[in-house]
């Protein structure tokens, strides 16, 4: 039995300890808008938060999160508030969408970490998320306007 | 008896080393007598520091490298304020705490980092003396000692080099035979070779 904290809830699972947190998230907790990109580390389509930090959950073991506390993109607000999430409606940033939560979730990272990102910052941060549509620009612009929104709403 | 004498600095010596360790104590007895097989003992285990192993996190560069030909690491994976990379590209965002099964996908040991930018710790370029002088340094090497130096070459970090996962070739020389010159040199006096 394996214990998580997901989205401020916990969860006690009986599954193989090896099985990627991924699919614990998305099999057995029905939290789907973590997608499934590459299954090695190579897209950041996976991305979500343990205890706060990026982690790319399509080869991180469930036992790695044992105890620990996980947020995916539906756990980053109750209601769309998040400055990433508004910023994100109001540039109109996704395309095909599939890659979205993966860089909403790095974004939310570095925002957290450098609440004023240069371009630079940004780059650095999210070179490793992929966006086979090229939504790079908006994505650019959107986490500069969240910085905004955040830096007027005191999160996060 | 007279401060400096020689009985007194030679008591004041066994009393540092009993105090070091029995590392330093024998690199104390060795002295200059060890020279050659200490400088021996690390000619040995240089084939191993420079593997691509090691050498692609002792990288030049503020970034780490991949791959048996040391191209910088995909994703421009930076070296971060404290060598674990930036924000959402830290080291553990991919890196687990072991190898994970199958080709290209990443490696793993605990504590998976580069040297922190202040003592970045790059090898690329010196001489075997030169390394051996900066692996020593303790403004450079972390602040630490001899002994400490052969701790860290048996952290699994390093020993990770010897099984590096599929596709990647491990370091040359076996685990034992390197350990064991690890120790000799520090034991002969950590001394450097001449070049």
């Amino acid at each position: 039995m394996i214990s998580l904290i997901v989205n401020k809830r916990r969860v006690d699972l009986d599954v193989d300890p090896s099985t990627p947190l991924l699919w614990v998230l998305r099999d057995n907790l029905g939290l789907n808008g973590t997608k499934y990109g590459c299954g090695m580390a190579q897209c950041g389509a996976c991305t979500v938060h343990v205890d706060g930090q990026a982690v790319r959950s399509c080869v991180a073991p469930v036992s790695r999160a044992a105890g620990r506390e996980i947020t995916t993109i539906e756990g980053l607000s109750p209601d769309l508030s998040h400055p990433l999430q508004r910023a994100w409606i109001e540039v109109d940033v996704p395309q095909c969408g599939y890659c979205q939560s993966g860089q909403i979730m790095s974004a939310a990272v570095l925002l957290k970490e450098k609440p004023k990102p240069t371009d630079e910052d940004i780059d650095q941060a999210l070179t490793g998320n992929i966006c086979r549509c090229g939504t790079y620009p908006r994505i650019r612009r959107a986490v500069h306007r969240a910085a905004e929104l955040a830096a007027e709403g005191g999160r996060p | 008896m007279r401060p400096g004498s020689g009985r007194e600095a030679s008591i004041a010596a066994a009393v540092v080393a009993g105090l070091l360790g029995p590392g330093v104590f024998l690199a104390r007895q060795a002295g200059a007598a060890g020279e050659p097989a200490a400088a021996a003992a690390f000619a040995s285990i240089v084939p191993v520091l420079r593997h691509p192993r090691c050498m692609n996190c002792h990288s030049s560069g503020d970034f780490p490298r991949q791959g048996d030909d040391s191209h910088p690491h995909a994703m421009d994976v930076r070296r971060g304020p404290g060598g674990h990379g930036v924000t959402a590209q830290k080291c553990e965002t991919c890196h687990q705490d072991h190898n994970l099964d199958g080709r290209n996908m990443p490696p793993g040991a605990p504590d998976w980092h580069l040297p922190p930018p202040s003592t970045p710790m790059v090898w690329r370029g010196l001489t075997d003396r030169q390394l051996c002088e900066l692996l020593k340094d303790r403004r450079q090497n972390g602040n630490r000692s001899v002994d400490q130096i052969v701790e860290h070459m048996a952290t699994p970090l390093v020993l990770w080099g010897w099984q590096p996962g599929e596709g990647r070739t491990p370091v040359p020389v076996s685990e034992a035979q390197f350990t064991a010159k690890v120790k000799e040199w520090a034991a002969q006096g950590a001394a450097c070779p001449a070049r």
